[in-house]
């Protein structure tokens, strides 16, 4: 972004305050426009012609450092790269790093399409959604372009997920091409041998395409350079990964060398950058070592400025952390995470039904209402207000309380004595220190739940009902 | 470089394009194009003077066509070589790869060196260390090519005093000496290759078993006698009774530069801070999450406490990988960052407990507890890289000195971190042809 007050971008804004983008005034909204949480697009009357001039120099302003390529078609889509700052905290990074897995052409059918359905459907749960992989990139090993083609057809009839279509040959390219044109695949790769031909492909097709040049920035730049003069700036720079010791150095500083070139303005290299960890593989021989490297490499570079990278490993112990660290790196540090305050109902509690008591941090209320509900355990969960904190800082910092407890169990104008038969209120463990308070301000009884909810089934089976006094 | 090309030059020049169109033409008169960088006919220069020459033909036609020569006409037998269509061609085919030259500058604002220190002593120095470890004295964000890093990462692996819960991953590994500490810091520089030994007192807690300070102050004398790397000293973490069990082990460890943990704003850091000072140890600034907390707490031991510079290390508190890293992570990163332009308060190395990501179920739990999930895979896979992942990610922020547990975690850190330091051989692969590799 050219500009970083909302009185630049405020000046080209029609000042007539109509509030139709939703804000009382054009000045709110270029506020909006600067800390990117609005498009332009959602001020209609910009949009009319005798402003077009206006639009589009504000538009040029706003557009963000990095390009934004986007891969695949539906709701599936990704969106790559856009970023405008090195460190999350000036701003946030935009467009998570995706992740892709590979398959490749000499798998036998069965096999082939069991790892299709894997990619697609591995799943985990983290704060109200699921964490999930993104793409396949599907190698061509064979060297055959009518063995790749089916191989692209196969992952076709089994996801909707983006596709990389990979090898360094322009005739099987475009034998995948063929068959996954409506797809807006990624080409993998154009090189400083093939360059004419593949750029003539992504041309044609109009999908976007990825640069490689191994350890070499000057060729990288040429290529960018002269892909965009040719008429494509759907580009992704692939710097190569090298897997180990100084070379994996090198790579980590040509990462860093093109985003800082990029963020600070040169636009021949200010393209989203592909990381492939999953060279690792070349060089560590047995599945637990390899997945671990992969990893490893994974996590420096959705840390350190990758978009899009390619993996292998499929074993949840590496799936794990890759989607974690992503989602660490690109969560928006201004918005604490929180879910409305309040009573929630989980599966269908009646009288007998247990009364339970956390935060409304979302990363707490979520872990605990999944661990409720996937145990199907009937019950009343409050999520009290403690502006976004977590049970133990909650508590160390006077958010949890026995007073707030209470009001926000009345505030829903719920009655521990007349709609419950049992009275009482089961605590996080964390919590346990507010239970003497807390039996003073209600009258209720309280019991101490475990520390981790995910605790709360076995301890449900001790401990409920609660035995009479 | 400037270069100047007479119009009636090009048409030689035109030979190499293969194009025939200027055969037989003279041109006369002073036309004179200007020509920036490049040198003879590279593709650069000859894309420019295509455009230039195009340029020139949209006058020559103007002209043709006010002398009333059907241009149009001629153009339009030559198919998509309508005038109109020369504006934007959607696709421009290239000869050559244009030239580019790939430049970066260093960080400018990156000007105030992050304080060294340096753990243990050796008898030169009035201890009875082997080794000594020195962290911080960095220009730059860890690994950045802006400047060399002068020290390497360093790990320093937990010992506790009693038998404590532990993930069953870690436990493992520590059966066999969890009832001595000698024994067990003895094995993880033996067995696990431990820079040095963090011995956690924490059976001194009044609600574990209240052991006396002087008590603990024996198994400090132990653990120096057991091995001879540096060494930490971590209390229970009660604020009452931690400032006592402190000063104890630290006047048992007189002069032997251990690292003392910790100092914080709810405890008597003054207590803490003498006891560093009077036996020649370092001071560990413990503060959770908070820049602003840090660079007061900072501030109290310098100014308030006297503690040298050169004798204070800070931990702002590790939050474990998915329950709050992005917090610890970014923190982390700002403080190195204001370190180095110019914060003093802030330039200090950095620490941390690399070991709580072992609390996130992830880590520990057998199987997801949600049947929606997918398979999480082998837990004890899962929880060393919950570690390894924590810790690298604080690498990045800027963390020094890592306080971790389980023995492939150690290994795989020490790996990474010393790749990404630069002290690491390669293993020679041919990645350009990865797309074909057997994997
Ligand atoms: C991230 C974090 C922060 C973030 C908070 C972000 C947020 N939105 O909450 C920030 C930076 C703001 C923060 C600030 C502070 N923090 Co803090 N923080 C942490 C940290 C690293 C992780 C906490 C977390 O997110 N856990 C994950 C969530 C999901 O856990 P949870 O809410 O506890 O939920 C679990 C259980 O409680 C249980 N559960 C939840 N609900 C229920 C309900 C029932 C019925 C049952 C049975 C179970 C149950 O299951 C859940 C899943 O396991 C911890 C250290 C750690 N544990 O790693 C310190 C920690 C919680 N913080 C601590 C402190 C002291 C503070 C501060 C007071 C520091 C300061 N001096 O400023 C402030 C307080 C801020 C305030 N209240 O004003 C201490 C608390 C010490 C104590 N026990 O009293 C901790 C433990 C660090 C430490 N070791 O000292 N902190
Ligand atoms: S819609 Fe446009 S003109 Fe209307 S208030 Fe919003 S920014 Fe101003």
């Amino acid at each position: 972004m050219k500009i970083n007050s909302p009185l630049e971008a405020y000046k080209y804004l029609p000042a007539t305050n109509c509030g139709e983008c939703g804000e009382q005034t054009c000045m709110a909204f270029a506020a909006h426009l600067i800390d990117r949480s609005k498009k332009l697009t959602e001020c209609k009357p910009i949009l009319e012609e005798k402003f077009a001039k206006k639009f589009k120099e504000l538009q040029t302003l706003l557009a963000p450092e990095i390009r934004e390529v986007e891969i695949g078609v539906g709701e599936r889509a990704v969106k790559i790269g856009g970023d405008d700052v090195l460190y999350r905290h000036r701003l946030t990074f935009f467009n998570q790093t995706a992740l892709a897995y590979d398959v490749w052409d000499t798998m036998p059918e069965n096999e082939f399409v069991e790892r299709v359905k894997k990619i697609d459907d591995f799943k985990k749960f983290y704060v109200g959604s699921f964490l999930t992989l993104n793409m396949v990139a599907v190698r061509c090993v064979s060297k055959d372009p009518k063995k790749f083609a089916n191989a692209v057809k196969k992952v076709i009839e089994n996801t909707d997920m983006p596709l990389i279509l990979c090898s360094f040959d322009p005739a099987v390219l475009k034998a995948g091409l063929e068959v996954a044109k409506d797809k807006n695949p990624l080409l993998y790769a154009a090189n400083k041998d093939n360059w004419q031909q593949v750029a003539d492909l992504a041309i044609e097709y109009n999908v976007p395409v990825t640069l490689f040049s191994p350890d070499d920035l000057d060729t990288l730049k040429s290529l960018a350079v002269t892909f965009a003069k040719m008429g494509t700036e759907k580009l992704v720079l692939d710097p190569g990964t090298f897997p180990t010791g100084k070379d994996l150095k090198k790579t980590f500083t040509n990462f860093l060398k093109i985003r800082r070139a990029g963020i600070e303005g040169d636009k021949d290299i200010a393209y989203p950058i592909m990381a492939v960890p999953l060279t690792a593989w070349m060089t560590q021989d047995d599945v637990v070592s390899a997945s671990y490297w992969e990893t490893v490499v994974a996590s420096i570079f959705t840390i350190k400025y990758g978009d899009v990278m390619i993996m292998h490993s499929l074993e949840g112990y590496a799936l794990l952390p890759q989607l974690h660290i992503r989602d660490t790196i690109y969560t928006d540090p201004r918005k604490p995470v929180s879910v409305q305050p309040g009573m929630n109902k989980i599966g269908t509690p009646d009288k007998d039904s247990p009364v339970l008591v956390t935060t409304n941090f979302a990363l707490t209320y979520y872990t605990v209402e999944s661990d409720l509900a996937s145990s199907k355990i009937n019950c009343y969960l409050w999520a009290i207000d403690t502006d976004g904190l977590g049970v133990e800082a909650a508590v160390a910092g006077g958010q949890l309380t026995a007073a707030k407890i209470k009001k926000g169990i009345e505030d829903s104008g719920f009655d521990l004595k007349k709609d419950t038969t049992h009275n009482s209120i089961v605590l996080p463990g964390l919590a346990a220190r507010l239970q003497g308070d807390l039996e003073d301000e209600t009258g209720a009884r309280i019991l101490i739940g475990p520390a981790d909810s995910g605790r709360l089934p076995g301890w449900m089976e001790k401990n409920w009902p609660p035995k009479p006094k | 470089m400037t270069k100047k090309t007479k119009l009636t030059d090009i048409a030689s020049l035109f030979k190499d394009l293969n194009i025939e169109s200027l055969d037989g033409v003279t041109i006369e008169g002073d036309i004179e194009l200007n020509i920036t960088g490049g040198g003879g006919l590279n593709p650069a220069l000859a894309y420019a003077l295509g455009q230039e020459i195009s340029h020139i033909s949209l006058h020559m036609a103007n002209i043709g066509r006010i002398l009333g020569y059907p241009v149009d006409q001629l153009f339009s037998q030559a198919p998509g070589m309508g005038v109109a269509g020369v504006t934007t061609p959607t696709k421009t085919t290239m000869q050559e790869l244009l030239a580019a030259k790939f430049e970066v500058s260093p960080i400018k604002n990156w000007t105030n060196p992050i304080q060294e220190v340096t753990l243990g002593a050796t008898s030169a120095d009035g201890g009875s260390r082997k080794s000594t470890v020195t962290l911080g004295g960095e220009n730059a964000l860890p690994y950045y090519f802006d400047a060399e890093m002068p020290h390497r990462n360093y790990i320093t692996m937990d010992v506790f005093d009693m038998p404590i819960g532990m993930a069953k991953a870690v436990k493992s590994n520590y059966e066999d000496v969890i009832n001595d500490p000698a024994e067990w810091a003895k094995k993880v520089v033996r067995d696990f290759n431990a820079d040095m030994v963090t011995i956690h007192l924490i059976s001194t807690d009044p609600l574990i078993k209240d052991t006396s300070a002087r008590d603990a102050a024996k198994v400090v004398e132990d653990v120096l006698q057991a091995v001879d790397v540096p060494i930490v000293i971590g209390g229970s973490g009660n604020p009452q009774k931690d400032p006592e069990v402190l000063e104890k082990a630290a006047e048992a460890a007189s002069g032997e530069r251990v690292l003392l943990a910790s100092a914080s704003l709810n405890l008597d850091y003054e207590r803490i801070a003498k006891a560093a000072v009077d036996n020649g140890h370092v001071v560990l600034s413990w503060t959770q999450l908070e820049i602003n907390a840090q660079k007061e707490l900072n501030r109290k031991l310098m100014k308030q406490c006297n503690v040298p510079r050169d004798s204070i290390i800070m931990d702002p508190t590790t939050a474990a990988l998915g329950y709050g890293l992005d917090y610890a992570y970014t923190n982390m990163e700002r403080i190195r960052l204001a370190g180095l332009m110019g914060d003093d308060e802030l330039t200090f190395p950095m620490s941390s407990g690399t070991t709580n990501a072992w609390g996130a179920r992830e880590a520990w739990m057998v199987s997801s507890p949600l049947p929606q999930d997918s398979e999480w895979g082998a837990r004890e896979y899962r929880g060393p890289i919950w570690e390894i992942i924590t810790g690298l990610a604080l690498s990045l922020a800027g963390n020094d000195l890592f306080m971790m547990m389980h023995p492939t975690s150690v290994q795989v850190i020490k790996e990474i971190t010393q790749t990404l330091y630069g002290s690491i051989e390669s293993k020679t692969v041919d990645i350009s042809n990865w797309i074909g590799a057997e994997v």
